[in-house]
């Protein structure tokens, strides 16, 4: 489904990505982890157009995402959450995850300025689209609530449905249990396993091991913006290279 | 997509935004007090003069706040729309004997020209950059109207302008304009209202809230931002062709970089991101500059004074701070009123 291929970023002579190959099947929870500064939000904001790689390509769906542009790289099926916070404060819930189906819906501007009866139409039923991306994420109650109004756990969750609703083919989360409890962080498991089974690929940022260990079906593991390793969850947990990058080496019976 | 987690309270439609469009409701309010006033006090200075001027200021305002509201971008130099919609009337009518209707056409495709050849470069910028670029091409505007002197005429205006008379009805009075203007207005609010409220509207307000995540979103913010500058300029370019007819002359103070920050303090004024606030902002700011005349010297000194106060108190404006107050005031008494879990429709 995604293809990358010698993915390379350096700022200003550090290397933030270097050489990176990996591929991530249909419908998977593919994660990726590393130390912190191995280059994982740098890998996503590449993927997404962010940034432009110095060298390499990544395709989607055997078409080339790089050179992208984010809005039309989320065109082509790919969606995001972000590891600190980018919800909508100034708007509703609702708001928020109707925003989410922008690529689904397509009043312009004058449409809109006139009100014709057509966008009407729409309105109500990128309304039903963004209530059925909340209650996925069990948020529906919340719709009518100020952005600004809700709790950090909720604004995480808020900001997977807002991505759903776009109907995205490929999920990227990045670090989505970070700050969450040990109650949110259950239920962040239980949505991530939802959206795989309801056929969306996930492709996972996450320091929480357990959780990646819960949930994933491949784990790539990067250090120093190189792959470090790469396999099921558990190759990774007995890989003694990774052990190494992690706990710094000759005490490997941590791991259990 | 699977069932919600949690059972919905109550069942049915929720109360709230959806669908009923209350703004609507502030709108028809709008219009019976712009009827009334006219027919309570047709004679009134304040009525058919001062009138007729808040009506350009809330177009210009509401116009502004699209962009500045909404979209979360800052322009210092929207009087240069205005002008430009202003000076096209002025000069195609006096100098080339234009139709004023045409005239007012050719001024808009000017300024739609001007407006998007600027809009992509000068929209990159972020902030405090975007506000002296903004600032610049104002600036450079005016330098233009008062140093062209064989097409502007210079400092000392253009005069001479002839008025516009619709199919079978020539305004002439003051009253006449006031009704032309009034009309427009309400037509401009009820536009901003609808756009807001929109699949566009929310993409601008995604852009105000995070460009980074409004671009994940699919919007070409890049695009959203030129098209809401480019339609702000418009409708301010409009309410220029007409004040030009209006007034019957133009000179370039009309347009100056102090307009244009005037402009701005209407909509921070009423509250960012309402087009009531807007409305409230441009209704304020023109009637008490009008009633501060009195104070001859002094008139800058108190105006500067209340705009600090109100900042300083209703930093959200005082339209929205007001609105927020009295709506929190409100849910309280009926809580009080109503026994816990009754639904409020």
């Amino acid at each position: 489904m995604l293809e990358v291929a010698g993915l390379a970023k350096s700022f200003g002579g550090v290397a933030a990505l270097a050489d990176v190959h990996f591929q991530v099947p249909a419908d998977v929870v593919y994660a990726v982890i590393g130390p912190n500064g191995a280059g994982k939000t740098t890998l996503f904001n590449t993927l997404c157009g962010f940034y432009a790689p110095d060298e390499g390509s990544v395709h989607f769906e055997s078409a080339p995402l790089t050179g992208l542009a984010p809005h039309a790289v989320a065109a082509r099926g790919l969606s995001r959450t972000f590891q600190n916070l980018q919800v909508f404060f100034n708007m509703t819930v609702l708001e928020n995850v109707m925003v989410g189906c922008h690529l689904r819906s397509r009043t312009g501007l004058l449409a809109a300025a006139l009100r014709l009866p057509s966008v009407l139409r729409e309105e109500r039923q990128v309304r039903e689209w963004a209530r059925a991306a909340l209650a996925f994420c069990g948020l529906d109650h919340l719709h009518a609530r100020p952005a600004g109004a809700l709790p950090y756990g909720v604004l995480k969750r808020v900001e997977v449905a807002r991505a759903l609703a776009s109907r995205p083919k490929l999920l990227l989360m990045d670090e989505p249990a970070a700050g969450l409890n040990d109650t949110e962080t259950v239920e962040m498991r239980g949505l991530i396993r939802r959206i795989r089974d309801a056929g969306v690929g996930v492709l996972l940022v996450e320091h929480n091991m357990d959780l990646v260990m819960q949930v994933s079906d491949r784990v790539l593991v990067l250090e120093y913006g190189s792959v470090l390793a790469e396999g099921t969850p558990a190759q990774i947990q007995a890989d003694p290279r990774v052990i190494d990058a992690y706990l710094g080496g000759k005490v490997q019976y941590a791991v259990d | 997509m699977s069932a919600p987690e949690r059972p919905r309270a109550g069942g049915g439609p929720r109360p709230g935004r959806p669908l009923t469009r209350p703004g609507l409701r502030g709108l028809l309010l709008l219009a019976i007090a712009v009827a009334a006033l006219p027919l309570l006090f047709p004679k009134n200075y304040f009525v058919t003069v001062v009138g007729v001027a808040v009506g350009f200021n809330v177009i210009l305002a509401v116009s502004l706040n699209l962009l500045i509201g909404y979209a979360g971008q800052i322009s210092l130099g929207h009087a240069a729309f205005f002008g430009l919609g202003a000076y096209g009337s002025a000069i195609l009518t006096t100098r080339y004997g234009l139709n004023p209707w045409l005239a007012l056409l050719a001024g808009l495709a000017v300024t739609f020209l001007v407006a998007s050849l600027i809009a992509r470069p000068i929209l990159r910028l972020k902030g405090h950059y975007l506000a002296m670029a903004t600032l610049g091409f104002g600036i450079i505007v005016h330098i233009v109207m008062v140093q062209a002197v064989t097409l502007t005429g210079g400092p000392d205006g253009l005069s001479g302008i002839p008025g516009l008379s619709l199919p079978g009805w020539t305004l002439k009075t003051d009253l006449h304009w006031y009704g032309l203007v009034a009309g427009v207005m309400l037509i401009v609010v009820w536009l901003s209202l609808n756009i807001v409220d929109s699949r566009t509207g929310r993409a601008l307000r995604a852009v105000h809230g995070s460009e980074f995540a409004a671009e994940m979103m699919g919007i070409d913010t890049a695009r959203t931002k030129g098209q809401v500058f480019v339609l702000s300029a418009l409708i301010s370019a409009f309410a220029g062709s007409l004040f030009a007819h209006q007034q019957g002359f133009v000179s370039p103070d009309s347009f100056s970089f102090f307009v244009s920050i005037e402009l701005v303090t209407m909509v921070v004024l009423g509250g960012m991101a309402s087009t009531y606030g807007a409305v409230f902002g441009a209704v304020t700011l023109t009637l008490l500059k009008a009633g501060l005349v009195v104070f001859h010297d002094y008139e800058m000194v108190i105006l500067g004074a209340i705009l600090m106060v109100v900042m300083i108190f209703l930093p959200q404006g005082l339209f929205v701070g007001l609105a927020q107050g009295l709506r929190r005031g409100l849910a309280r008494r009926r809580e009080r009123r109503a026994a816990p879990g009754d639904e409020v429709a």
